[in-house]
């Protein structure tokens, strides 16, 4: 069970609804697989540094869980069938990045409260 | 000609300064702020610290000017390559300007 972090961009024309049912669709997804999710965030609109199939700005989104390895190559097939995703990045953690995750976690959830 | 002899006033018909000039051209000391601040893991996603190691153009500044050690400098290259790819810092572009 791997630790992976993905972050990806969704295309700002979309509406709500949509945005949330996609993201569902993706997280669903990944339980579905036996992924254990530890962690989600939501940058909302942000602004491109530099335009993205014509678009100045899109809806970034954080996934942080853990799976086997085998799950990432199909889940980023999925990523690559939704034309709604712009942009996707699959990461996976080290022991120092996994440390500086939950540091980075605690301090949201401390400034959260 | 070192300092001592412009003081003696060295006879050989070469220029004599009035006060010995001594420009002080020791560097100062190059530290790598990873392995000081002790840093392990440069996040990709947090764009604003990124943007200290990189030019006005958006080039990542080399080691000899950021004085970074060979470890963390590829690990600072891995991470603005991936801030670059979700467009978090630009390719290129005039942004401290």
């Amino acid at each position: 069970m791997n630790h992976y972090e993905t972050v990806f961009i969704l295309n700002p024309v979309l509406s709500e609804s949509q945005i949330k049912e996609t993201v569902q669709k993706f997280e669903d997804y990944l339980v579905s697989k036996g992924a254990e999710m530890i962690w989600k965030e939501n940058w909302g609109l942000k602004k491109l540094a530099y335009p993205i199939q014509n678009k100045k700005s899109g809806f970034y989104h954080l996934f942080e869980f853990k799976v086997d390895g085998q799950v990432i190559a199909p889940f980023e097939l999925e990523f690559r069938r939704d034309d709604s995703i712009m942009r996707y990045l699959t990461v996976k953690l080290d022991k120092h990045a996994a440390a500086w995750a939950e540091k980075r976690r605690e301090r949201i959830k401390a400034s959260k409260k | 000609m070192s300092i001592e002899q412009q003081a003696k006033g060295g006879k050989q018909g070469n220029i004599r300064y009035l006060t010995p000039l001594d420009i002080d051209t020791k560097q100062v000391k190059k530290y790598c702020r990873f392995k000081k601040n002790g840093i392990k893991y440069i996040d990709y996603k947090d764009a604003d610290f990124l943007l200290y190691l990189v030019n006005e153009q958006g080039k990542i500044l080399p080691r000899r000017l950021t004085g970074t050690s060979l470890k963390f400098q590829r690990k600072v290259a891995v991470a603005i390559k991936r801030a670059r790819h979700l467009a978090l810092m630009p390719y290129v572009g005039d942004m401290l300007k």
